[in-house]
């Protein structure tokens, strides 16, 4: 199983995971964990997922949240988990 | 499981503290190539590299786009020519040809800089080595992404005098050849003590015989991120600051791991080393003058500067040698001065001298680096700039290295723009005295003593 990282950062809004989950549910990306926090009014999302069911490409998935992120006014970014490992995991 | 404030570090590191991987160097033997007719040679050296190398470019940004980390350069690094031109170059002009065949096949594959255009000379000159030496000029005139390097010492062999009065030579001529770019030239060229078989960063990388069929080498970068990390620690004792410098280092240098481990994997390519630097750009927030200012002085150059980058240098080695598996190249700070803010402000600012730069260069990685110095000054004078930098690598058993650019035209006090990651730099005045007489003895400087430990 190859993990994905996805951040979201961006202000606050009405619908912001509710459309990254409507995303990553037709395109079959499990969602493993999910953390929210809002730091001065910003809003700071990590999800860890799974996307060995899904039949898209990483860069595919990666520009879709891109596209959707810039939709909804807030920055998505997707990043395989091997480097937030090798950072801070001896 | 991996946190969100983990994950949130990484990502400000690279959005906001300029990390990134500054090279993916592929390095790739010629020596399979040689042959006595030049064509056929060239020919050979084309298909080598371009078969090699095809896919280097597409999968550096394969894998920067999937880790989200910005790979900023995809390089290459050949035997030196010297070796492989010597049994069919009769003439430099013939060595240019090979320079031109690099440029050619490097523009091909997309790669923005090949270097290997070198002479391992440390001890003595072959025929080959000195018509490769006398034509480098020419070669850096006529081509845009070669890289040229020399080595003229060694602590096992001591300094090879006459190949240092050639390059003060060779370096004036060259920067006469490219004086309409304000002698670029220069900046694709470098002399070395000691030169590393595996050196991914430019202009110094060649592939060094020692080295196999083919190797991935990965340079990773950094000083936005450690100098961020100490402007927390403001204040606090030598102690917490080199802990400091150490957790980044290492941060820093696993991400260079894991992107050579994933680059040797996708191009079937054996991975070499990891080279730990902290390698500036001209980029505001890029600077490892910067970070000695973090620590407490006012301008790179100040008293109290050596200590500083001898301590850095020191905690950056040791925080990213656990990090990785095999750690080569030039490992240290660099500190070119065009190519990074704080060393130019420094200058400008009158603070940094060639002189402290040099007693710099004795506790870090790698030498006189970039420095546009006036276009009137004498080749002997540069001759003599290099000894003294040579010497200083050869004595203390570490890499020492020389890329100075006399711009022609130019004197003390104007500027000079490279662009690019290149940068622009103040031309520093240079000691006036004459060293002529010592140059001219010619021969070579014998190995130091505790170079003979049989």
């Amino acid at each position: 199983m190859k993990k994905t990282i996805i951040t979201v950062v961006g202000k606050d809004t009405v619908g912001i995971i509710a459309g990254v989950c409507t995303y990553l549910a037709e395109n079959n990306i499990n969602i493993l964990d999910i953390s929210q926090t809002i730091v001065q009014g910003y809003f700071n999302m990590m999800m860890i997922v799974d996307r060995t069911d899904s039949n898209k490409q990483f860069r595919e998935t990666a520009e879709d949240l891109e596209k959707l992120g810039e939709k909804i006014g807030v920055i998505i970014k997707c990043q395989r988990e091997d480097i937030f490992n090798s950072m801070h995991r001896i | 499981m991996l946190n969100i404030f983990e994950v949130a570090e990484t990502n400000k590191m690279i959005e906001e503290e300029n990390l990134d991987v500054r090279t993916i160097t592929l390095g790739i033997s010629l020596l399979d190539c040689i042959d006595s007719d030049l064509e056929v040679l060239c020919k050979k050296i084309d298909k080598k590299i371009y078969e090699a190398a095809k896919d280097l470019v597409e999968t550096g940004e394969e894998i920067a786009r999937e880790f989200g980390i910005p790979i900023v350069n995809k390089r290459i690094a050949v035997t030196p020519i010297a070796l492989v031109g010597g049994a069919a170059c009769k003439t430099g002009e013939d060595f240019v040809q090979i320079a031109r065949t690099l440029d050619e096949v490097a523009i091909k594959v997309g790669v923005n800089f090949i270097g290997g255009y070198s002479a391992l000379v440390s001890k003595g000159m072959t025929a080959a080595d000195e018509l490769l030496i006398r034509s480098i000029p020419q070669a850096m005139a006529v081509t845009e992404r070669v890289c040229s390097s020399v080595n003229l010492g060694s602590t096992r062999t001591g300094i090879n005098m006459d190949a240092v009065k050639l390059m003060g030579e060779t370096i004036l001529q060259t920067a006469r050849l490219t004086k309409e770019k304000d002698s670029l030239g220069c900046a694709k060229l470098v002399v070395f003590c000691n030169a590393p078989d595996d050196n991914p960063f430019m202009a110094g990388a060649f592939h060094g015989v020692t080295e196999a069929d083919k190797v991935i080498n990965v340079g990773v970068s950094g000083p936005g991120v450690v100098k961020r990390a100490l402007e927390k620690v403001r204040g606090e004792n030598f102690e917490v600051l080199c802990e400091t410098i150490k957790k980044t280092a290492f941060k820093v240098t696993r991400v260079g791991q894991l992107v050579a481990k994933e680059a040797s994997i996708r191009l079937q390519v054996p991975f070499g080393i990891v080279d730990l630097s902290l390698a500036p750009t001209p980029a505001i927030g890029d600077s490892v003058a910067d970070i000695l200012c973090e620590m407490g002085l006012e301008y790179a150059g100040a008293p109290g500067t050596t200590a500083a980058l001898a301590l850095l240098n020191d905690q950056v080695k040791k925080g990213g040698v656990m990090a990785s598996s095999y750690v080569g190249g030039l490992s240290g700070a660099f500190i070119p001065v065009s190519e990074d803010q704080g060393m130019i402000n420094a200058v400008t600012a009158g603070a940094l001298t060639l002189e402290k730069l040099e007693a710099m260069t004795c506790v870090c990685s790698v030498g006189l680096d970039m420095i546009a110095i006036p276009g009137d000054t004498k080749a002997s004078t540069i001759s003599g700039i290099i000894a003294d930098e040579l010497a200083i690598g050869m004595i203390n058993q570490k890499t020492t290295a020389v890329r100075i650019i006399p711009v022609i035209g130019k004197t003390v006090g104007e500027m000079v723009e490279f662009g690019g990651l290149l940068g622009y730099a103040p031309i520093m005045p240079v000691n006036s005295f004459s060293c002529e007489a010592f140059i001219e003895r010619g021969g070579r400087i014998p190995a130091p003593i505790h170079s003979f430990k049989n």
